[in-house]
């Protein structure tokens, strides 16, 4: 940790900031034998409901419950609208740049972002080129991960654009809120955020292929039941009321995709896919591939199936091309960006390199093709040899590492094994864009590090979901 | 030059499949001087036509035969006016800009004994087309050509540790190295019209991005630059990427193919 | 519907069904092993294993037929696809990889048998316990059956789903009553004797009929009429001709089908069900109730593999 003061977003230990008046309000009233109850309760909803994700390394069992914390973190209206104008400004510049990498390029012909560091980068998929994409969408639905460090302080830590997950957690954790704690939410004015789904299939219907004529038979493809995210594809399907497909329900004949049905076969105009692009297609990507559709990227190009996300998204996530986006935003949309960057060395660029090395023990040093929380150096909390291994590859590869400042997370009240007491927060807002427009349900995933101290939220190292409340009006 | 190609490909399975997923890249890419007079593919007798442009540029197309198959037949019947310009690509509308090809791929990935063979010709002297000759002409002295002592998924670093290989795998030494010394690189797959006595066959060789020409071609395999006898069908980083035919089949053992390949200089 | 969820619903019915039918065997077993007699109690267990249509895979682990082992290999063996934890196991898979196409009931349903079996430590075989975990098996049956029963559209969903479940039971039905066929008296002078009487009525037993036996026959328990209960009664649940009319029923009802890819699949269960329909006791046990049986076994069998070639399984 650095020695700034840490924001907490309820006030603690001081005065209760205006948001959290009714939140506040309930813990002094609720006492804490009851909290342990009606944890124990949510855990029975969720594991009956099957809430569960699949972490398989670990041994174990194979199914197991994210943690879900049962006191609700809170964001004002104002401070929502805030970030809501910031995020639609952001997504739609992050497509608008996805869409030029893989036309004129005309951002890294101006020099505005290395050139290199899109066209060598491995999430640059060449079979892009050159293809044009209904409304010129790639990330239709992005998940952009904030954090927040004083009263009107976000910021982007991190851009996902292929195949954010953890949106159904964001549904759920509210449906849970509102079993256990009905009487609260008649207390509350709190946005509604159950309508999710319906505001994915309207996106996903706003993005028809060229030849998809009346309206668009939209499914949902899920590697399958061993996928840690399965039951969020199972839930969004449900849901929308699509149909959930695996790579072997599907077929693609003349270039037209379609899904085998007990009546037969039956044509597919949008899939809202959830594998990695490797496994599309084995007759361009990887050819071991199990778990896509033979000939998938050609019914793709030809225009009779639209893919969400788009192959090729992730050239917008990668670490070091989010330095760029501030750059984007500017760059595409004419104006300045309302959501910040962390500070950000760019290991290849030797001014940064040498500022790295030298303060290694206070930065977070991050492999760029990474992802998930691995590869990565928490200068602050590593061991000499740790930093020692790390300025070693930091000298061998600069190009493959950038860093950035240990940020002092805010903290929302969290309910643990000894009462209450801070725990550090992030937050995922969902963003969808369609054809149409760009819908934001309010709020997002709030994740909590339930460690003490821990700056990890994510849900492999310990981390645990809360409800997320926008307050209205 | 006017060339009449004529390549069939025959695939029999050991036990029929039951179903035959295959994308073809086995149409013309423009440019290079080739002016296309006529060219089919046929699938089973079945005429098949380009459906997309893949993102290097190449036509192509897929097909599904559903089974069970026991073989598959591929002919590709063509007529074509060529030029001879020195290899020297010149008119093509690319999709990607030539730093893309400096991008390694798993088949032309470096190894040290591809790093040292690169580095032997460090040597500017006579400027960039002299250098990449003479890189050229290393790869074909320490990949000796032979034929079926390599399969498809054969790499660069197997190939040259195994000291020989096909046309394929000349192409991927060459590029492997020449990326290795700065040029972008990239896979051609396409027909050679080799000898008088007619006997010829699809071929794959290399083109090398060199600052003042742009790309130009180099056939390891014949230690020149392609002529008026090559014609270029389809491109990309490596063979996977520009593979005349990829497939994907259900059931059925083990492959084999029958390749007739017939080119002849036209009137 | 998707193929692969009409495959699976029909497969989450058939698993459920056959663990609700492994369980009834094993307590039939134990409760005629308990009554008997003599010092033969192997055999009872040995028809368990026959009626379940394991014998030919136990015996390839096993060279003596034990309680212990039968119960083991029916109930909680996790190699043997037909004991019922991996009925359970299978069963609940085919739910997840479908639970767009459950109502929330039936997941509810579903999961929680599995998450209860889960609870259940098979390290301790005592009876009483087996037989709670015997009756507890039973339950959650009955509890699907209501589910679904209860809560499931009238569509495709549903009719594949008891398609499942009747396929199933029909084959139970038929290896139930084969089994006689198989079990050795201990002396051929024993047919119509005191033993003979009591592996008739075991079968009564294992389905829960001893009741409606009564009601629709009357008199002692006889070979005969145990037959036709289980063949030709269509107020029975389990009997073929029951289960029949439910097959037929649903594969006429699943909506809008290619006629030639399905037809075969229909011809057969029509004609299997008219001549169960018109069927008369005396003339199959003049020609024969094992070869009977077996011939049922076999075309239902084959009407299995062609219902999965007529929705693309």
């Amino acid at each position: 940790m650095s020695d700034t003061a840490v924001f907490d977003e309820m006030g603690w230990p001081g005065e209760t900031r205006a948001p959290y008046a009714l939140v506040d309000a309930w813990l002094k009233s609720v006492p804490h034998e009851q909290l342990a109850l009606k944890r124990r309760e949510a855990e029975g909803l969720f594991r009956r409901i099957g809430i569960t994700f699949a972490v398989y390394s670990e041994g174990g069992d194979p199914e197991r419950l994210i943690p879900f914390d049962l006191i609700p973190r809170v964001l004002a209206q104002a401070e929502w609208q805030r970030l809501k104008l910031g995020l639609e400004q952001r997504v739609k510049a992050l497509n608008a740049f996805i869409h030029d990498v893989y036309h004129d390029r005309e951002i890294l012909r101006a020099g505005r972002v290395p050139e290199q560091l899109v066209i060598n980068n491995s999430q640059f998929r060449p079979e892009m080129a050159g293809f044009d994409l209904p409304g010129h969408i790639y990330s239709h639905i992005a998940g952009i991960d904030m954090v927040r460090t004083g009263p009107d302080q976000y910021y982007v830590l991190e851009d996902n654009c292929r195949t954010p997950s953890g949106v159904s957690y964001m549904v759920e954790n509210r449906e849970v809120m509102l079993r256990l704690f009905p009487d609260l939410f008649r207390r509350a004015s709190v946005a509604p955020v159950a309508h999710y789904p319906d505001e994915l299939l309207e996106t996903l219907r706003s993005v028809p292929p060229p030849n998809c004529r009346g309206e668009p038979t939209v499914v949902l493809l899920t590697p399958g039941i061993h996928n840690s995210a399965y039951y969020e594809h199972a839930f969004l399907a449900d849901e929308m009321g699509i149909e959930l497909v695996e790579g072997e329900d599907l077929l693609v004949q003349g270039d037209v995709c379609y899904m085998r049905t007990t009546r037969g076969l039956a044509r597919v105009d949008v899939i809202y896919r959830r594998i990695d692009d490797d496994y599309i297609d084995p007759l361009v990507f990887n050819p071991n591939s199990m778990l896509g559709v033979p000939g998938l990227y050609f019914a793709y190009r030809a225009g009779n199936v639209n893919l969400t996300n788009a192959i090729g998204a992730g050239i917008a996530d990668d670490k070091a091309v989010y330095i760029h986006v501030p750059e984007m935003v500017r760059f595409y949309l004419g104006e300045e960006p309302l959501l910040s960057n962390v500070p950000t060395w760019d290991c290849r660029l030797p001014e940064d390199l040498k500022y790295v090395l030298a303060h290694l023990d206070e930065l977070v040093v991050k492999a760029v093709h990474g992802s998930g929380g691995y590869g990565m150096l928490v200068g602050p909390h590593a061991t000499q040899a740790q930093l020692a291994e790390f300025a070693a590859l930091l000298r061998a590869r600069p190009h493959d590492y950038i860093a950035q400042p240990t940020l002092a997370l805010s903290t929302v009240p969290t309910f643990v094994e000894n009462g209450i007491a801070p725990r550090h927060v992030d937050l995922r807002p969902f963003v969808l864009s369609g054809g149409d427009r760009i819908r934001i349900v309010p709020g997002g995933l709030t994740r909590v590090a339930l460690r003490e101290g821990s700056l990890v939220v994510n849900s492999s190292q310990g981390g645990g979901t809360k409800d997320t409340w926008v307050l209205e009006g | 030059m006017h060339l009449t190609i004529h390549h069939g490909t025959l695939y029999r399975y050991g036990e029929a499949a039951n179903r035959v997923f295959q994308a073809l890249r086995l149409w013309p890419i423009p440019g290079g001087g080739q002016v296309i007079r006529d060219w089919r593919v046929e699938i089973d007798g079945r005429k098949l036509r380009p459906t997309c442009r893949d993102g290097f540029g190449n036509p192509a197309a897929t097909h599904v035969i559903d089974g069970p198959v026991a073989s598959l037949s591929i002919v590709v019947h063509a007529e074509v006016d060529t030029q001879d310009r020195h290899g020297v690509l010149g008119d093509a509308v690319e999709s990607l800009p030539p730093l893309f090809y400096l991008n390694s791929t798993e088949l032309t990935a470096i190894d040290p004994a591809l790093q040292a063979l690169a580095d032997a010709q460090r040597d500017t002297s006579g400027g960039e087309i002299a250098q990449l000759h003479r890189l050229c002409d290393s790869v074909r002295e320490r990949v000796e050509y032979r034929s079926d002592s390599t399969h498809v998924t054969t790499s660069a670093a197997e190939a040259l540790a195994h000291g020989a290989g096909v046309c394929q795998d000349h192409a991927h030494v060459l590029i492997a190295t020449a990326r290795a010394l700065g040029f972008p690189a990239r896979y051609v797959s396409g027909y050679l019209c080799a000898s008088a006595d007619g006997a010829a066959a699809s071929h794959a060789w290399a083109e090398i991005h060199v600052s003042k020409l742009g790309w130009v071609g180099f056939d390891a395999t014949n230690r020149i630059c392609p002529d008026e006898r090559y014609v270029r069908v389809a491109v990309g980083r490596d063979y996977r990427d520009a593979a005349p035919v990829r497939g994907v089949r259900h059931g059925g053992l083990a492959e084999t193919l029958e390749v007739r390949v017939r080119i002849g200089e036209g009137q | 519907m998707l193929a692969r969820t009409a495959e699976s619903l029909f497969w989450l019915a058939r698993y459920l069904e056959r663990a609700d039918y492994v369980a009834r065997l094993l307590q039939g077993a134990a409760h005629m092993s308990a009554a008997r007699v003599d010092a033969d109690r192997s055999s009872e267990w040995e028809s368990a294993i026959i009626a379940a249509g394991c014998q030919p895979a136990f015996a390839a682990e096993h060279a003596q037929v034990s309680s212990a082992a039968v119960i083991h290999y029916l109930a909680f063996d996790t190699r043997n696809p037909s004991s019922i934890v991996s009925c359970i196991e299978t069963a609940r898979r085919n739910a997840r990889t479908v639970r767009t196409a459950l109502t929330a009931d039936l997941w509810d349903t579903v999961n929680t048998t599995w998450l209860e079996m889960r609870g259940f430590d098979p390290g301790q075989l005592d009876d009483d316990r087996v037989a709670a975990f015997l009756d507890w098996v039973k339950v959650r049956s009955r509890l699907f059956h209501g589910a679904y029963t209860s809560t499931m559209l009238r569509a495709d969903g549903f009719h594949f789903t008891r398609l499942g479940q009747f396929l199933e039971r029909a084959d139970n039905s038929a290896r139930l009553l084969d089994v006689k066929y198989h079990v050795r008296l201990p002396n051929p002078e024993d047919v119509g004797g005191l033993v003979d009487y009591y592996q008739w009525l075991a079968i009564l037993r294992v389905v829960g009929a001893r009741r409606a036996y009564r009601v629709l026959f009357k008199g002692q328990v006889t070979p005969i009429n145990v037959a036709e209960l289980m063949i030709l009664r269509p107020e029975f649940p389990r009997s073929l001709v029951f289960c029949f009319e439910q097959i037929t029923t649903q594969l006429d009802k699943i909506s809008g089908q290619d006629a030639q890819r399905t037809a075969e699949g229909k011809r057969l269960a029509h004609s299997l069900y008219a001549q169960l329909r018109f069927g008369r006791i005396d003339h199959i046990f003049g020609s024969g109730l094992h070869e009977y049986l077996t011939d049922v076994i076999e075309r239902n069998d084959e009407l299995g593999r062609e219902i999965a070639n007529g929705y693309l399984f």
